[in-house]
């Protein structure tokens, strides 16, 4: 019997290697697929009345005049007369005609009527929010008060960051269509679970979840955004019965903003208590958080440090936007930007580096110290922290002020639930087939190389099949848990399929099937590796009949793990004139097991950086208070970094021994939570004021530096 | 009778005329027959192609290969490739020229096919994502975007890869300034900007120019 662990290093031909990815071909070509890219004969175009008031009653709906229009196909009311609207952007009605022009067309020829109702969208003033704030209870950590009266300085300040949207560039929506008169539906869905959304689909459209299939070969973007169907698509499905064709229905890109995804913002008033040596005595924080009906979650606070008395109040603020959705590293952002932010500054209260303040503090943090630390340490020195470092605010002449700011930050991982077949056939192909999706995180290239690897076959040797629900169920891809999964079943099937060809090869090869390996294409004797079948040979053995394997996880062995650490430090320069934020360089310095893929590795963690650029200095979703209405749904004003905007970037993975032999650890959340805390930092570090809240926009920097002094000063 | 602007546009202020009554006014001159899909009207001494309103005839010249199809006036050169051609490589993304995922070369010149009317890419050359490889051989810039992993999701590859293409047609050895500054107006939502900056510098390296 196999044992299950992963090869060592000497023994890995493609694993922890750069390797491209295997559908990078298709990707720069045109030809990779996407579900919008789906199109089917006599498809026809859905699209949907929105509500145009952030909170509102249906008072009634009048779409005589679109069905009668010629092309329209069908009309679907969503929202009743009477149904309460809980946000501008809300689906009303849906139709479906045979082209764009005529569907939009058909859109203003509906009519509905509104019963207006009072909305919050403003998430900034708790204090006037009356009914819509939801306050919890007070918790206690230790003895705040005693850690209070031990410190000799106590440090308060203002800390936020503002609700942002996940803007996917391939909008939320499927192609829907019917097949088997009408019986089976075939779901062409932008998803980030395709086992998972089959059950979704069929439940509200009241059939067998056997009559749903959902396919997708590429997704445009996700990042928590898109674990199952929407109501959009749940429309698209019903209309596509109505009319008898396939429907396509895809967000316009105002409606993806306002409603297919907000990460909750976060805001608190944090106060620490410390000794002038630098120790952290106490932490308190009045929290609140928004993210439409759900309240936006209570972030994780004091974030990694495990302060050892602590007093926190946390209030949901429950208003008039579209739901929160997973944001890649759920609260993590939130808690690390506060507390990061407030660390930060107690440092600079009493004149140390924060650096040496971190270090001092980092027993704080738990098991994962010795490896923050070496984290620091590599970062430090790839950014130069001891020579560039200086005490907040720049005393360069001029009015570019340059400054650094770091953070640490942790993410689970682990690996959810995978099924896979893998499937030898007699003259040696081979291929695996599992209901997993690629984000582009290079689930593909992954599957590729873990396969390619255990049965000594070259990649191309290998046929990797994903993103269909008939193929063995995975899970959805969230939680950085889809490479902990998917690498676990892959590896423990290509081990049991080994098994097996062994067992097949070992008479010819006068052997027992333990002394056999497989490597280079054949199947051999490790004692006298002349002694050899190819694998085509060796596979003959099989007879007639192909083998499957089916590969599971969890399973035996351990492969994968939780639980990881990283560091971050950024360089900035500000123009006090004009508030403008640029980015010099960020480091980032990130542990994640064994690495399946080094070169998309680190692009799991360049994109995080990026993603972070963007949320630390440009994005926000900006509401209307008296409409309610998002005024930025475009991409023009809602805005993305873009290759100007990034400066330098240094990523280093920690890897080798200490960290191989951990397993696969999920690395697509980690190095997202870091980046707005030490962009925060080293603008603070830079003009020696504190910008309360993200996104760093000229206005709040010019504001935070008139107000200089005033709200985050030492008491 | 107020009509003028030389770019087509029919100034209809005061007139008290709609534009579709406009054109039943006797004495325009129809000099075009329909099936060409517009008609040419005199407008202050000038002649202005008017098309529409309903479905007109469009013929495209996409990647060496002509193509037809029958298209409202309103409709984009994008949406005309992605919904009647099927040619689905660009992207909609922002739809209203912020993003570049949509980007094309036409007549040598990188555009948001977003924002341009089908009928106006008429009798022009329109190069797409799809017509950058020659047989099974990826163009430079496409291989760079391998090598270099510029690519995550995907989405806005094909956009990126063609506004690289026209960049280094017209930058063969660009700085690493120009690169910030020529690529610009494409976005990225999964963070691939390092990895295009290093692609941009390969490819010119190998030369993008080859498929012209």
């Amino acid at each position: 019997m196999a044992e299950y662990k992963w090869p060592e290093a000497d023994k890995r031909t493609f694993i922890g290697k750069r390797i491209s990815r295997i559908d990078g071909a298709q990707k720069v070509s045109g030809r990779a697929k996407y579900s919008m890219d789906i199109n089917r004969p006599g498809m026809l175009f859905g699209k949907i009345v929105r509500s145009p008031h952030a909170h509102a009653k249906v008072k009634s709906i009048d779409t005589s005049a679109a069905e009668q229009m010629p092309g329209v196909k069908a009309v679907h009311i969503v929202a009743q007369v009477g149904t309460e609207l809980l946000w501008a952007g809300a689906t009303v009605v849906s139709l479906a005609a045979v082209d764009e022009p005529t569907a939009e067309d058909a859109m203003r020829a509906i009519k509905v009527e509104y019963e207006v109702l009072p909305h919050l969208v403003i998430d900034t003033d708790v204090k006037n929010a009356g009914e819509y704030a939801r306050p919890a209870n007070e918790t206690k950590v230790g003895d705040p008060d005693k850690g209070f009266s031990e410190a000799e300085v106590t440090v308060e300040g203002n800390y936020g960051m503002a609700v942002i949207t996940h803007c996917c560039l391939e909008p939320h929506g499927s192609v829907m269509e019917w097949e088997d008169d009408g019986k089976n539906v075939l779901a062409h869905l932008s998803t980030q679970a395709v086992s998972g959304s089959v059950a979704q689909i069929a439940r509200p459209l009241e059939i067998p979840a056997t009559n749903v299939r959902v396919k997708q070969d590429h997704i445009g973007g996700g990042f928590g955004s898109k674990f199952g169907p929407d109501e959009w698509d749940i429309t698209a499905a019903r209309l596509s019965k109505k009319a008898g064709k396939p429907v396509k229905m895809f967000n316009e890109r105002d409606a993806e903003l306002m409603v297919a995804g907000a990460r909750p913002s976060a805001y608190a008033k944090v106060k620490i208590g410390l000794k002038k040596d630098g120790t952290i005595t106490a932490w308190d924080s009045q929290s609140w958080a928004s993210g439409g009906q759900g309240g936006g979650g209570s972030p994780p606070l004091p974030y990694v440090f495990v302060i050892p008395n602590q007093r926190k109040q946390h209030t949901a603020l429950v208003n008039h936007i579209g739901s929160a959705r997973a944001w890649r590293a759920p609260g993590h952002p939130q808690g690390c930007s506060i507390t990061m932010a407030a660390l930060e500054d107690a440092a600079a209260a009493i004149g140390m580096d924060p650096y040496d303040f971190f270090i001092k503090n980092i027993a704080l943090t738990g098991q994962r110290a010795p490896i923050y630390t070496d984290e620091l340490k590599i970062a430090a020195d790839l950014i130069g922290w001891k020579k560039n470092w200086h005490p907040r605010g720049d005393k360069a002449a001029g009015p570019i002020k340059r400054g650094l700011g770091l953070s640490i930050h942790t993410w689970g991982g682990g690996g959810h639930p995978s099924d896979c077949d893998l499937t030898i056939q007699p003259d040696g192909s081979v291929e695996l087939k599992m209901g997993t999706q690629d984000l582009g995180t290079g689930t593909r290239t992954a599957l590729n190389i873990i396969v390619a690897d255990t049965l000594g076959l070259p990649m191309n040797a290998v046929k990797i099949s994903i993103g269909d629900s008939r193929y063995p169920a995975s899970g959805g891809s969230g939680g950085s848990t889809t490479i902990g999964g998917i690498s676990s079943s892959s590896r423990r099937a290509s081990l049991d399929a080994l098994d097996q060809i062994f067992a097949k090869a070992a008479p010819a090869l006068g052997a027992t099937p333990e002394d056999l390996e497989a490597a280079g294409g054949t199947i051999r004797v490790k004692s006298n590796p002349s002694k050899s079948l190819t694998w085509a040979q060796a596979c003959s053995k099989l007879g007639a009949t192909p083998l499957t394997i089916r590969g599971k996880n969890p399973g035996p062995g351990k492969l994968m793990d939780q639980g990881v650490g990283g560091a971050q430090m950024a360089d900035v320069s500000v123009d006090i004139e004009t508030g403008i934020v640029r980015i010099n360089k960020i480091v980032a310095v990130q542990d994640c097991g064994l690495i399946i893929d080094l070169k998309l590795a680190e692009s799991q963690v360049y994109g995080a950086l990026i993603m972070g650029v963007c949320w630390a200095l440009y994005e926000e979703k900006i509401m209307d208070a008296k409409t309610g209405r998002m005024l930025n749904p475009n991409m023009e004003f809602y805005r993305l970094a873009g290759i100007a905007d990034i400066g330098e970037m240094v990523v280093h993975m920690m890897t080798g021994k200490g960290y191989d032999e951990r397993g696969v650890i999920g690395l697509g959340e980690p190095p997202a939570v870091s980046p707005g805390a030490v962009i925060a930092n080293a603008v603070a570090n830079a003009i020696g004021v504190r910008v309360p809240n993200l996104p760093l926009t000229p206005d709040r920097v010019l504001a935070a530096l008139e107000k200089k002094g005033g709200s985050n000063a030492r008491i | 009778m107020e009509a003028d602007d030389d770019d087509g546009k029919l100034n209809e202020k005061g007139s008290g005329l709609s534009r579709r009554n406009f054109l039943k006014v006797s004495g325009i001159s129809l000099s075009v027959p329909l099936v060409m899909g517009y008609r040419v009207i005199k407008v202050s001494g000038a002649e202005v192609k008017l098309y529409g309103p309903g479905k007109v005839p469009l013929q495209l010249a996409i990647n060496g290969k002509s193509y037809t199809a029958q298209v409202e006036p309103r409709v984009t050169l994008l949406e005309a490739l992605r919904n009647e051609l099927d040619i689905t490589g660009a992207k909609r993304v922002c739809d209203r020229a912020s993003c570049g995922a949509c980007t094309m070369i036409v007549d040598g010149k990188a555009v948001y096919s977003c924002s341009m009317l089908a009928i106006d890419a008429q009798g022009k050359s329109i190069t797409t994502v799809e017509g950058l490889m020659q047989g099974d051989t990826l163009h430079p810039v496409q291989q760079a975007f391998i090598d270099n992993d510029a690519q995550q999701c995907g989405f806005c590859t094909p956009g990126f890869v063609v506004a690289c293409k026209a960049f280094l047609d017209k930058n063969p050895n660009p700085t690493s300034d120009q690169i910030q500054k020529g690529l610009g107006g494409n976005l990225c939502r999964c963070g691939t900007y390092v990895g295009v900056r290093a692609a941009v510098a390969q490819a010119a390296q190998k030369g993008g120019k080859r498929n012209g």
